[in-house]
């Protein structure tokens, strides 16, 4: 290992970690800082006061339940949602105010960190948990399973991701993030170019989180292709499941290599290898196309789950089988092929080459073909339904509507021509944005608001959900519509100060936009805030609130920790519809005992040895580091040792539990 | 699952929904699966090393290159012992069918072994080659060598501790299911290892010093 | 060339306008249509197949990009930056004897170097070229990445560190242009703007000689100390510049006593063939003897570590305070 950069100095106890490496000059920073201490006392004082310690550590954090790991996972993601949010309010303000004269509030070297630790979060630490919550709350149900493969490698895989996020937030408040943007393109976040811990920490916290993400997506591979129901073949699969295996082999063949490609980059920071530097043979480029090599499967690990929301949503709210199954499935499995073969169009402006660029430019257009395909069945599916006009259904229509405008924004920027004028401006922005908030945030939020009665009981409040639909909606046109025109005018983005005054009302019409969002996302947790105080009215108790067609919808709400009594038998790619065709009867007798995996710490004690590592290694605190991966390791072997770990659920208890769901049943009629 | 047991799902002409004995998952039963599945992605990893020393492997920097640096007759005594060590897992395997804890545990032993004396010559070689002044700070190709070469050698180092781990543990609790599925992990694991290290003897060592 | 590449964007939209406007009617028209409260309207539960239909939506899109992947693949290959120009403008031939003027332009941090090696003068964060003249533009970096990029004269081209990237363009009508770089490239990015003159062949001269009477002189020393980071840096005008700084600035060899990367790579091939007789640690071990501080961060190769350089980079608490620190060592 090198001696530190010699920007601080460097003692063995504390590396490089001085007292000056807490932004106390940053007033903004030390403001946060205070509202997150406030914010975290009020927190951990509340859970005290009311003695939720013990139940959160029994039923939560130590819980190998899939449903409460992704309850777990999408909490992580909104919690992270608010960090990446007020990153983007700060840059629109920013951008808002600073032209001519007027520097803004934010100089250059606060604002470079904004921008990166926006995008960084937003991609991993919200919407890859919430992707990942989703599926992992879902699976398992849709297939008639009672858990995923590998229960408790799922508590350590949402932990890491938890750690990943941790490690992340940390440099808020110790030392600085990154300021290369979000994937830290060599030599800029060379050690040359940044010698701090911004791109330390960068690294640390996505190595971390890229552990549970990939062991995240083993898990669910092996879940779909081992534990599916009695019948349910590949292509009886819900469309939803099909998207998840689709998206967790794209995990699986993409996540290693971020984490080479990242670990490589550390080697170059930490023992002055030449993998990307610009001298003695290093290669720069290799950095590019390894980490897009990863990043646009990522974009599809992304949407994938999202289309396989909006198709099960589609289907239930107009009351109508999925059309066009088996082309949804093939659309699906071309997308995932497709996707690793065009992340050369990223950088078409780098000089490939005119025959290059044309082969990467069109087989990247080939992709809006299946996707067409998707959209063309989502239609026909609508085609002779009966629509109701819910919030899931809602969501969908808007993504159905902005999405064919971000496709056609994506298909323009793989014209290479056009990305010669293109790349890297605003226009880009607005396209990515278009189609990951139009895409896989309508879609997160379409599947919360479709499973939420799921989860916990009880629907989402209608009129404060319609509320932060409209402004979300609204709020996302004004948003990115005057970006799109920004770029076409030829305005490059991550400037923290422009020249030209007459861009200055695009700018403040996008900051408005912003600020609708803003209030969307209020509306949302007043959404929530509402629905949970009124539980009661929103209650129900049959379990299918909505008239769904898949098998999640045959258990209970919320389900138990079992799942199902007895495992259901699939005759149809609309089980749950399919049984109710058939007057299916629920079981009230031949149960047996349900065999179920114990609870285990060993996650969340792993995940937080992880912590000390990245930390330690961020800061060079040598000593710290070797305990905690030794620790990691040990704390791994102890865990090998303890062969006790599973359980029978009692057939008694099964009995009661079933007949309180029978009786309830009744009741209601 | 599959045709023969799809027709069972119907009685009398209507379909059941379902099966009057619960279809038993046994324990650990997608195991295999997903250790293969991890086995692939890990592979991934080596692909891009592998890619990464392709991409540098000409990029001396002036330095020296692969046939100035490598000596084959001690890498050849090296891949022979990674080799031997694959066999004498096996055998480790073929005495665990047959129940045989003294001889697995005897077989597993010899497999660490031979595991130790790879990683002490790898080390020798690195020793050797630090000391002459090649290090991986000096060149693109010997960042990429050092680096491929070296994380097959943390593998190899994650492997042996992994198999001292498994021979404590059955020692002390035999050869049950749950030690008997880790065993045929760690086989997996361990062969897996010595294909790609197949691929570095070729890829870096070979075609290197022949070029 | 920007003005083609705005007819491509132009017809690629229509292009795709020919399926997203009809997706977007009828998907207003089937959520009206088909909504619950309208019990009018036929409802089919069960009707998820026409073979027809799937052959129209698999077939439809295909069409489009098929007939776009056309316009792309020509395009593609006319308006690559590294194709030289052909016409000055689409009804303007380019006469035979025209040699395009080149310019050499390096990214520092963070400004715009231009070198003319025809007429031996360099500018910073200005250029200018005769209109209705190709330019080919050589391109390379000082440190980090950029892009270069002068929206009405032609698209962007990345600038890399010891690699040179092409751009031919040519511009037709005179003006006051804006370019900056379009790659972000750390904390004076958004001040690394220049300006852009397109003139006519005298207003060219005059400027070259006005140039040319500028008494500085771009030298190796002079060019080290140019490439110190600074922003918003005013425009530069330097009269004579040492023959070759090109060449040594993509070779990573400004600074005397580097090894180029171009005899680098020479004496690669030749190791990689078995030819001659290739360095041996022995080489390398006197080399240590003479720069041991180099050589133990950075091993055999002779370029001296710049990552010193950076540090007092970070160090600056003022991005645009050029650092003047003498013990600098690039």
């Amino acid at each position: 290992m090198m001696m530190s950069p010699q920007t601080a100095p460097f003692s063995p106890i504390f590396g490089r970690l001085t007292l000056d490496s807490l932004p106390l000059h940053e007033p903004i920073v030390v403001v946060t800082f205070i509202m997150v201490i406030i914010g975290g006392i009020g927190v951990v004082g509340a859970i005290t006061y009311f003695k939720a310690w013990g139940m959160l550590w029994r039923d939560w954090f130590t819980s190998v339940d899939h449903k409460k790991i992704g309850v777990m996972y999408i909490v992580l993601g909104l919690i992270m949602f608010l960090r990446g949010f007020t990153d983007a309010m700060m840059m629109r303000a920013q951008q808002a105010i600073s032209f001519g004269s007027n520097e803004g509030y934010l100089p250059p070297d606060h604002y470079n960190q904004i921008f990166t630790a926006h995008g960084v979060i937003m991609i991993f630490f919200v919407a890859m948990p919430l992707v990942a919550g989703l599926m992992n709350y879902v699976v398992p149900l849709q297939i008639g399973a009672r858990d995923v493969s590998f229960p408790m490698l799922n508590n350590f895989s949402f932990w890491m991701t938890a750690a990943g996020a941790v490690i992340t937030m940390i440099s808020l408040f110790v030392g600085n993030y990154a300021r290369t943007g979000w994937l830290a393109m060599p030599p800029l976040s060379g050690i040359g170019a940044s010698p701090d811990v911004g791109v330390d920490y960068y690294i640390w916290g996505l190595q971390v989180a890229g552990v549970g993400t990939l062991l995240a997506g083993v898990n669910l591979v092996a879940t779909i292709l081992k534990m599916r129901a009695p019948g349910m073949t590949l292509m009886k699969m819900p469309i939803f499941t099909w998207s998840a295996l689709c998206t967790n082999i794209l995990i699986v063949a993409a996540f290693p290599v971020l984490t080479a490609v990242l670990a490589l980059l550390s080697l170059d920071r930490y023992a002055d290898t030449h993998f990307f530097t610009s001298t003695l043979g290093g290669n720069p480029m290799m950095y590019v196309n390894l980490i897009w090599i990863w990043g646009h499967p990522e974009v599809y690990i992304l949407i994938l789950p999202a289309f396989g929301v909006f198709s099960e949503v589609v289907a239930t709210f107009s009351r109508k089988r999925l059309f066009g199954y088996s082309s949804m499935v093939y659309a699906l499995v071309v997308i995932t092929i497709l996707a690793y073969l065009v992340w050369l169009h990223h950088f078409f402006t780098m000089g490939s080459g005119a025959n290059v660029n044309a082969f990467f430019g069109i087989t990247t257009m080939i992709i809006s073909i299946p996707t067409g395909a998707k959209i063309f069945n989502w239609l026909f599916t609508m085609y002779r339904g009966r629509i109701n006009f819910e919030l899931p259904m809602m969501w969908t229509v808007a993504f159905m509507l902005t999405f064919v405008i971000g496709g056609m924004t994506g298909v323009l920027l793989a014209v290479p021509p056009a990305d010669f004028v293109l790349h890297n401006s605003l226009f880009l922005v607005a396209h990515f944005h278009n189609v990951i908030i139009g895409g896989v945030l309508f879609g997160m939020f379409a599947g919360i608001n479709y499973w939420w009665p799921k989860a916990f009981g009880f629907k989402l409040d209608t009129k404060w959900g319609k509320r932060s639909f409209w402004l979300w909606v609204s709020g996302f046109y004004f948003a990115f519509m005057p970006l799109y025109a920004l770029g076409l005018m030829g305005v490059t983005r991550r400037l923290q100060h422009f020249d030209d005054p007459s861009l200055q009302p695009f700018f403040i019409v996008a900051a408005f936009g912003a600020m609708l969002i803003a209030l969307g996302i209020a509306a949302m947790g007043m959404q929530f805030y509402v629905s949970i105080r009124n539980r009661e009215q929103l209650r129900d108790l049959t379990g299918d609130p909505w008239g769904a067609r898949t098998l999640e919808w045959s258990t209970s709400s919320p389900p138990p920790d079992y799942n199902f009594a007895m495992t259901p038998v699939v005759h149809d790619n609309d089980a749950w519809w399919d049984m109710k065709q058939n007057g299916y009867q629920r079981p009230d007798s031949g149960f047996q005992p349900i065999h179920m995996p114990k609870n285990t710490g060993i996650g969340v004690i792993l995940a937080g040895f992880s912590v000390a590592f990245g930390f330690a290694m961020v800061w060079h605190i040598w000593w710290l580091a070797a305990i905690s991966l030794a620790s990691i390791i040990g704390g791994a072997i102890f865990h090998t040792f303890n062969y006790d770990r599973d359980f029978f659920i009692p057939e008694e208890e099964v009995i009661r539990v079933e007949g309180q769901r029978n009786a309830a049943l009744v009741e209601q009629g | 699952m599959n045709a023969e047991t799809y027709e069972p799902y119907m009685r009398g002409g209507r379909p059941i929904y379902h099966l009057p004995e619960e279809p038993h998952h046994p324990d650990g039963h997608s195991t295999m699966l997903g250790f293969w599945i991890y086995l692939m992605s890990d592979c991934l990893i080596f692909a891009v090393l592998f890619a990464t020393y392709a991409v540098s492997s000409h990029s001396f920097a002036g330095g020296p290159g692969p046939h100035e640096l490598f000596e084959l007759p001690l890498v050849a005594l090296n891949t022979a012992m990674l080799l031997f060590s694959s066999i004498t897992y096996g055998f480790a395997m073929l005495v665990m069918d047959q129940g045989k804890k003294g001889a697995t545990l005897a077989w597993l032993g010899v497999t660490a072994l031979f595991g130790l004396s790879f990683l002490g010559i790898e080390l020798y070689e690195f020793h050797t080659l630090i000391t002459e002044g090649a290090t991986p700070e000096s060149s693109a190709f010997l960042s990429a060598f050092f680096t491929l070469v070296g994380t097959h050698g943390l593998h190899v180092t994650f492997g042996l501790i992994w198999m001292a781990t498994l021979m404590v543990q059955v020692s002390s609790r035999g050869l049950i299911a749950a030690n008997k599925r880790r065993l045929m992990c760690l086989s997996m694991f361990w062969h897996f290892l010595d294909v790609v290290w197949i691929g570095v003897f070729t890829f870096v060592y070979l075609m290197g010093s022949i070029q | 060339m920007a003005a083609q590449q705005r007819d491509l964007i132009v017809i690629a939209t229509v292009l795709m306008l020919l399926i997203i406007i009809p997706v977007m009617v009828l998907t207003v028209m089937f959520a009206r249509r088909y909504r619950e409260q309208n019990e009018a309207v036929d409802y089919d539960p069960d009707w998820d197949h026409s073979t027809a239909l799937e052959f129209v939506v698999w077939a439809a899109p295909l069409l489009i990009i098929i007939c776009l992947g056309a316009v792309t693949w020509t395009g593609t290959h006319r308006l690559d930056p590294y194709r030289p120009v052909e016409r000055i403008t689409a009804h303007k031939a380019l006469a035979k004897d025209v040699k395009p003027l080149d310019i050499e332009v390096v990214s520092l941090d963070w400004k715009w170097l231009f070198i003319y090696p025809e007429y031996g003068i360099a500018t910073v964060n200005e250029v200018a070229a005769p209109v209705d003249r190709p330019i080919a533009f050589h391109l390379t970096s000082s440190s980090v990445m950029n892009a270069f990029y002068i929206p009405t004269l032609a698209g962007m081209i990345y600038t890399m560190p010891g690699m040179e990237t092409k751009l031919h363009a040519v511009i037709n009508k005179p003006g006051d242009y804006e370019g900056f770089s379009s790659n972000f490239s750390g904390d004076g990015f958004s001040k690394m703007r220049f300006r852009f003159n397109g003139m006519s062949e005298a207003d060219f001269s005059d400027w070259v000689k006005t140039v040319h009477s500028a008494d500085k002189t771009l030298d190796r020393p002079r060019y080290l100390t140019l490439e110190q980071p600074s922003s918003a840096v005013p425009v530069m005008h330097f009269g004579t510049v040492t023959p070759d700084l090109f060449e040594a600035i993509l070779n990573q060899c400004v600074k005397p006593g580097t090894r180029c990367m171009s005899d680098m790579m020479k004496a690669d091939k030749q190791t990689a063939a078995g030819e001659g007789r290739a360095p041996t640690l022995q080489d390398m071990g006197e080399m240590k003897g003479h720069i041991a501080e180099d050589v133990r961060l950075h091993g055999a190769g002779l370029t001296p570590p710049d990552r010193k350089l950076r540090a007092e980079r970070t160090a600056m608490n003022d991005p645009s305070v050029q650092s003047s620190s003498p013990s600098t060592v690039l």
